[in-house]
């Protein structure tokens, strides 16, 4: 079943342009998720706001990167991982019986922790390759490249060398590098997976530059270990916790101002004041 | 460092203040610190007797070992052929060698210590091996070339065939050459290569790639099939093809059979290559919306390039050598024939096979000559897996130097796919 909606965004899309206008809503209902018969995320239920930043905070292995890439089909990749309850972009599920992981991919971007350019490639088709996967030839392709590695924050230190490969930069020119890549197909949602976690405190600033400028053109869900990074970005927290033995689930979650100086369960107060984790 | 508060203990410039000076610095000698306020005055760095590390090699150990390589060298020439009633090269050569590792061990324990003397002949045993294995490749080399290129008749040899030859003729190698033979070899191994690589790289695609459950059945099958003795692979198509009158004798049987051995080696290496792309690469990849077959194809392949070059040229370069599955299949000629798919065909190898073995020095030379033409032909292949081989693109230029830097590991050791990560 494909909403209609939805054909005319693949079409869109199609064309290089922005789907529906930018940025998308995202709503987890009921997702489970299990590796191998064991569940690692219960019932988290989760709206993601148009245009906002949302940080997924919460100690290691409680399923916040699982639960990220539920949200663009990536968990599906994984040799016997499965999944439950629903998630919809722009109230269309994307685990409908219609819908194509390939579409939903390109709808809903990811970068990842360890900051991964296709090395073969130089850093202008590094930007370009998103489109060339969906087999699109952008009418500008200089114009595109520039606009993107703006938007990135990186065309100031590699305008003269867009013929260089991709691994020839620094580690946080190349999570610069992905993030224009996957901001280059112009998704409605993109996905940060610890985007900083491998980068210094300089990079790591420049990259949240980043996501403040594109946050009005692409909803942003942002997992991070880092709590000044969650304040600093995100305009809505969530908290995620596993109890040992158990499944992950979301604590609590809400603005981020309420989740780090009034939150309503003592376990979130722990955490973001360094109690644990 | 400078704050009595930091280090109390440690006056600057003495970095380990610990009683044992087991280290290779602590030869620098005794640190006379400027500021040495501390109480305890601090302990000097014993001087240690020898050098220890390899690196420290100096006038002692070459004294030695040049003492150790003539005393050896003295010693077994009495024993072997004075002493006793042995004799031969080889067993002299062996009994030397033998002599001087146990001669240098014995001079090195004596003159600096046992834990030195252990190091250096083990440094020899390691040393020696490298260059057997150098001196083994330069001697055919040379050999081949010594022998070959004296006689070359470089107007004739590229430009004619043996139609005429006549070995009571002594002028025949103006009338002579191996182009049949150049050309046999280079039409059997290109359709080999043309038909075969890109199987071996689409089995290769499916064992990495796709998986599924036939992955261990394919693996095991291919690491069979890189066991089957060659000669078996001329007899298979032999038996399956000719006999049953499916093809004749040509050039294209030979294409098969060789097929037969270049697949298994190309598949391999080209597994192992694509398993080293770092799995980061191919997410990217999906989740930038690509389906499987893109990823494969424009990330996982292009970032796997040199290294499937490199598995490509090598199993060409293995199977131009082959000769037994020739023997069967193109059955050899001594005349042009450049249609691939009817009737004999010479090749290189066969060639070489069939002309050494004949009593006269005529065809002995047209043999070696015609391996000079076979090596040189490989050689051609290394050297363009080192052209064709690199990755597109600019570098800068340490990745440039290091790239050239590391071209004879990358040929013989053909995964370097784990820089590729982390390459900066």
């Amino acid at each position: 079943m494909t909403v209609e909606g939805d054909t005319a965004a693949r079409h869109t899309i199609g064309r290089g342009e922005s789907p529906l206008g930018g940025a998308g809503q995202i709503d987890a209902e009921g997702v489970c998720a299990w590796f191998g018969g064991r569940l690692v995320l219960e019932l988290v239920t989760l709206p993601m706001d148009r245009s906002k930043v949302t940080a997924l905070i919460g100690p290691s292995g409680c399923g916040k990167s699982t639960f990220l890439r539920i949200l663009n089909r990536m968990h599906e990749v994984v040799p016997g991982a499965q999944l439950a309850g629903s998630v919809r972009l722009d109230g269309t599920d994307i685990y409908g019986s219609g819908q194509r992981a390939v579409d939903t991919r390109r709808h809903i971007g990811m970068v990842f922790q360890k900051p991964n350019p296709f090395p073969a490639m130089s850093i202008a088709d590094n930007v370009l390759s998103g489109l060339r996967f969906s087999r699109v030839s952008p009418a500008n392709r200089g114009d595109l490249v520039e606009e993107m590695l703006t938007k990135a924050g990186l065309w100031n230190e590699v305008k003269d060398r867009l013929g260089e490969l991709g691994g020839a930069l620094s580690g946080g020119q190349q999570q610069r590098l992905c993030i224009a890549r996957s901001l280059a197909v112009r998704p409605r949602v993109l996905l940060m997976d610890e985007p900083c976690s491998a980068l210094d405190p300089t990079s790591t600033l420049r990259i949240e530059q980043t996501i403040k400028e594109i946050a009005d053109e692409v909803t942003v869900v942002i997992v991070t270990h880092n709590m000044q990074q969650a304040q600093r970005v995100s305009d809505t927290c969530a908290f995620f916790l596993a109890a040992e033995n158990q499944p992950g689930r979301v604590i609590e979650w809400g603005p981020t101002d309420t989740i780090f100086t009034e939150p309503s369960d003592q376990r979130t107060a722990d955490y973001v004041n360094g109690q644990f984790g | 460092m400078s704050t009595d508060t930091d280090m109390p203990t440690a006056p600057p410039g003495v970095l380990i203040p610990t009683t044992s000076a087991s280290t290779g610095t602590a030869r620098t000698g005794p640190v006379t610190g400027s500021a040495a306020a501390g109480p305890p005055s601090p302990p000097k760095p014993r001087r240690l007797p020898t050098p220890i590390r390899p690196g420290d090699f100096g006038a002692t150990d070459i004294t030695l070992l040049a003492a150790a390589a003539l005393s050896s060298l003295a010693l077994v020439w009495v024993v072997f052929y004075q002493l006793t009633l042995l004799s031969g090269g080889l067993g002299f050569l062996v009994c030397w060698y033998l002599t001087f590792l146990a001669l240098t061990w014995i001079g090195m324990s004596q003159v600096i210590e046992r834990q030195v003397a252990t190091d250096r002949v083990v440094g020899v045993l390691v040393v020696s091996a490298a260059l057997l294995v150098v001196g083994l490749v330069v001697f055919i080399v040379l050999w081949v070339a010594f022998k070959a290129v004296p006689h070359i008749h470089w107007g004739s040899l590229f430009t004619k065939d043996q139609k005429s030859l006549e070995l009571a003729d002594p002028n025949i190698l103006n009338h002579v050459g191996i182009l049949h033979a150049i050309i046999g070899t280079l039409e059997q191994v290109l359709v080999a290569a043309l038909l075969g690589v890109p199987v071996a790289i689409a089995t290769a695609v499916f064992l990495n790639e796709v998986g599924g459950r036939g992955v261990k059945l394919v693996r095991t099958v291919v690491t069979a099939m890189s066991g089957t003795p060659s000669v078996v692979a001329g007899i298979f198509i032999y038996s399956m093809l000719i006999l049953t009158h499916v093809l004749t004798y040509s050039g294209f049987a030979a294409s098969l059979a060789l097929i037969v051995i270049l697949l298994p080696s190309v598949t391999r290496v080209v597994e192992e290559v694509l398993r080293v792309v770092p799995g980061g690469l191919r997410e990217a990849a999906l989740a930038l919306g690509a389906p499987q077959w893109r990823t494969v194809w424009s990330v996982v392949l292009p970032t796997a390039r040199s290294g499937v070059v490199t598995a490509v040229l090598l199993g060409v370069a293995r199977i131009v050598g082959e000769t037994a599955p020739l023997l069967f299949t193109a059955f050899g000629s001594q005349i042009i024939n450049v249609n691939e798919f009817a009737h004999p065909q010479g090749a290189l190898p066969l060639a070489i096979w069939v002309e050494s073995r004949e009593a006269n020095s005529i065809a002995i030379s047209l043999a070696f000559q015609a391996a000079f033409v076979l090596m040189s032909i490989v050689l051609i292949l290394f050297v363009a897996a080192r052209i064709f081989g690199r990755t597109k693109g600019k570098k800068s230029k340490s990745a440039q130097r290091q790239s050239e830097d590391d071209f004879m590991a990358r040929i013989f050791m053909p995964i370097p796919m784990e820089k590729v990560g982390d390459e900066q």
